[in-house]
């Protein structure tokens, strides 16, 4: 490794200011920092640093979204064999998933990274980690049969709106991955809804159409067994249909600490209260399926896990995130049980909980502010 | 006795280093004593190079008070006035000449002595720093009465000095100096100690003081915590404080009529081939310590413990309020692939690291920052670390954007920089919020007062 550091330190200069390459700094330092950690010591303050960095935290979400990535790929190909009536061997099934999915995973990233590094030069800053962790989460929502320049525009979209115009990672207010699916939602409706995207070439007579799908339009009994929607062998998108694989994920992310349990947990309550108002209400057949039956059904799980709990867009008080969790899960059940136009409810309950969010925090902030400030009162200092 | 205080919070950062309880004195040739150690004070020097001073010669004073005096630990020669950037007064060096010598304040017994009596006293003999005050902690202004005077008798940070053993048969020196501050105050004297059995009875036997027993982790052990579980600072308050090494030279004072300005010294840090306990003067200069008893390497010399300690050289000079000296080593290397080490050998806070599987682990960290600056990304780490009813992440935002209204709403008064050292340990996007705490306790002072 020494000789690749003599080369790096050797092409250097060039990318610093004055440089012949100046322009490509950030990039060079992306790269480079990828590569070999920084040799950068404290100058003030402590004097020594947890090894943490983001780019450790970002390979870690990355890593816990690798078991839905897998079973996604292999469902792909499953759906794909059982569409069409052929059977097929466990690396049939996943060899063709593979090769309709990575495509659309290169797509993503290749986008995505291509922006953030013009970003990231134009501003004069360092490249940041948080688009490892959208790459990957764009495909995994991402219908299979998805036209590869749709992935694109939508990446596209949701990179530059969605977070560079707010100031990058950290900055934005709606998570950049959602709002790559809500612009596909919104901008290609007719491609995006519908039997047609779920099953890579599908012939016409067979269904193929989602659990959710079949729900909306009053066909609940023909929803899968829970049994298929748990371990997942039911049509989606890539890495949401799987409940084992996003718990596997799950598991990563709370150990880990990456990701918060109260958001997680809460999102869960909110979902099954909200199933349980419907249960009770019974007034058609989809307010009687089972509350527990939501969060195995649709995007539930998967947005529960990796999308609700985006620390950037998510509350950050730790009171609010209870509440912001609960609403979520609330308001994805009552959109999918009300809505016709909505056939899942997750994406559309999280990026309207995203833009409350500072909200929920504001109030729970204030309440803090309040018993200083009557604790203030109380020893009789004047109200500022 | 009540029950002792349980702080859950914090963190123990786990070091290799820790002194060994054994004191070794030493007789240093040069001291410094050091105006940048004061936050807030405009010095304005008395002496020039050459000029013979004794133990207890005013050397500068604070131009914006002037009856705040700093005065030499040692007698000897004015050596060098060393001056940096902009003609800041970094500090003066003082040779100590053969034998010691004091200028003579006289022997009194604080108990017979007025509140003015005893201010006068401190002030002239330059004893009065050692008493500092919250908010900002500065140095108190001897003209206020404190709501309360605070000694925080143990410290938690890491591989911290043991009070316990550094007060070892100094109770009536301790007894005198707090005798001296009751009178300094209408309310109390909060001594807060460790609960634990080794916890000295030069503490547990003074008298005239409110005793709490405290348990937890860092930062168990400063102020701001013990403050905020006794009674919180609310605006408009003043609270001053010690550690139980400033008592003791407050008390030598009244004793001995002298500017006594022993110091014990913990000598700690990975780098140090024997660490123990040093005694000298305050503002001695560490060379005799470290020569000759550090590892091969590039290493970084502090005066301080390594969360909240001041960078100093080699042959630098220890600060006025430090009790610690750490060496470690330096951590400008580069990393293959670092971020993605399954971290064995490596520190952290978080469960990202196989290192999490051996918690009683010690480990040698050195200087490297491991990552690049970045906007805030993680939410809800800080408060772990963080035992303040007080939100931190939402109080370093309203510094950011200067808004002094928030930042008193959200507890700025109840805190001081030194209380968020564990979350800028911790703090992932590697940002400095140790400077940005302080740069928003001086807007605050500059725009409320």
């Amino acid at each position: 490794m020494k000789g690749l550091r003599r080369y790096l330190d050797k092409i250097k200069p060039a990318f610093e200011k004055g440089g012949k390459l100046e322009k490509l700094h950030s990039t060079f330092e992306a790269i480079e920092a990828f590569i070999f950690v920084s040799n950068r010591v404290t100058l003030t303050g402590s004097h020594i640093r947890d090894a943490v960095d983001l780019k450790r935290t970002m390979s870690i979400v990355v890593l816990a979204l690798m078991p839905p990535l897998l079973f996604g790929m292999w469902n792909v190909g499953y759906q794909h064999f059982i569409a069409n009536g052929m059977e097929a061997s466990l690396w049939q099934n996943f060899w063709f998933g593979f090769l309709q999915v990575l495509p659309i995973v290169i797509v993503s990233y290749v986008t995505g990274l291509a922006i953030e590094f013009g970003f990231a030069q134009a501003r004069g800053h360092e490249v940041n980690e948080g688009f490892l962790v959208t790459g990957m989460l764009i495909p995994l929502i991402m219908p299979p049969d998805v036209p590869l320049w749709m992935v694109a525009v939508s990446t596209a979209f949701a990179v530059i709106f969605g977070k560079e115009v707010f100031g990058g990672t950290g900055m934005n207010i709606l998570n950049p991955a959602l709002t790559a699916r809500a612009f596909l939602f919104f901008a290609y409706p007719k491609e995006m809804s519908g039997d047609k995207v779920w099953i890579v070439d599908k012939p016409d007579a067979f269904s193929g159409a989602t659990p959710m799908g079949d729900a909306m339009i009053d066909q609940v009994d023909k929803i899968p067994s829970p049994m298929d929607m748990f371990l997942g062998f039911i049509p989606g998108s890539v890495g949401e249909t799987s409940t084992v694989a996003i718990i596997i994920g799950a598991l990563i992310l709370l150990f880990t600490g990456v990701a918060s349990w109260r958001i997680m947990l809460s999102v869960v309550v909110g979902g099954l209260v909200m199933g349980w108002i419907f249960n009770l209400l019974a007034l058609n057949e989809y307010m009687l399926i089972p509350a527990w039956e939501h969060l195995i059904m649709g995007g539930f799980a998967f947005g529960a896990v990796y999308m609700a709990t985006d620390p950037v867009t998510a509350t950050q008080t730790i009171k609010g995130k209870y509440i912001y969790g609960f609403l979520i899960g609330f308001f994805a059940v009552m959109v999918r049980v009300f809505n016709p136009a909505f056939p899942e409810g997750m994406m559309m309950a999280i990026l309207f909980m995203n833009v409350f969010a500072p909200l929920i925090d504001h109030y729970v902030v204030q309440a803090n502010i309040r018993k200083r400030r009557k604790r203030w009162q109380k020893k009789g200092i004047p109200d500022v | 006795m009540p029950a002792p205080i349980k702080i859950k919070k914090g963190l123990d950062i786990q070091l290799v280093g820790k002194a060994v309880k054994n004191i070794i004195n030493i007789l240093p040739q040069t001291y410094a004593t050091k105006p940048i150690d004061f936050i807030g004070v405009f010095p304005k020097v008395l002496v020039s190079e050459g000029d013979e001073v004794r133990a207890g010669t005013p050397i500068y004073f604070d131009r914006k008070r002037e009856q705040i005096l700093f005065s030499s630990p040692v007698s000897g020669t004015v050596k060098e006035i060393r001056r940096g950037p902009k003609r800041l007064l970094m500090e003066i060096i003082i040779e100590a000449g053969n034998t010691l010598e004091y200028v003579d304040f006289g022997i009194a017994d604080p108990i017979a002595l007025t509140r003015e009596q005893i201010i006068e006293k401190m002030l002239n003999s330059g004893i009065w720093p050692v008493i500092r005050q919250r908010p900002y902690s500065f140095i108190a202004r001897p003209e206020e009465n404190p709501r309360a005077i605070f000694i925080s008798a143990f410290d938690t940070s890491p591989l911290a000095p043991d009070y316990n053993f550094i007060v070892e048969g100094e109770a009536k020196a301790f007894q005198l100096g707090i005798d001296a501050l009751r009178k300094l105050t209408t309310g109390k004297i909060h001594l807060n100690v460790l609960d634990d059995t080794a916890t000295s009875q030069v503490f547990l036997g003074t008298k005239g003081v409110q005793i709490s027993r405290f348990t937890g982790p860092h930062p168990t052990g400063n102020i701001s915590t013990q403050v905020s579980r006794i009674d919180p600072i609310n605006k408009g308050d003043v609270i001053w404080y010690l550690r139980p090494q400033e008592v003791l030279m407050i008390g030598r004072l009244f004793l001995s009529g002298k500017y006594d300005a022993t110091k014990i010294y913990a000598l700690t840090g990975s780098m140090i081939r024997q660490p123990a306990y040093y005694k000298s003067l305050a503002g001695a200069c560490i060379h005799d310590m470290v020569n000759n008893n550090t590892l091969e390497g590039n290493a970084r010399y502090i005066s301080g413990n390594v969360l909240t300690g001041t960078k100093i050289g080699q042959n630098g000079y220890a600060g006025f309020y430090d009790s610690q000296i750490t060496v470690i080593p330096e951590g400008d290397y580069y990393e293959f692939l670092g971020w993605a080490d399954p971290g064995l050998n490596k520190y952290s806070f978080y469960n990202q690291f196989l290192s999490r599987f051996f918690p009683t682990k010690k480990f040698s960290l050195d200087t490297n920052i491991h990552g690049g600056a970045r906007a805030f990304v993680m939410t809800g780490k800080y408060e772990k670390v963080f035992p303040f009813d007080i939100f931190p992440m939402q109080l370093i935002k309203a510094i950011m954007i200067e808004d002094i209204d928030l930042m008193e709403n959200l507890g700025i008064y109840e805190i001081d920089a030194e209380d968020f050292a564990l979350i800028e340990f911790i703090e992932t996007s590697k940002i400095e919020i140790q400077s940005i705490v302080r740069n928003g306790l001086n807007l605050l002072y500059k725009e409320t007062t």
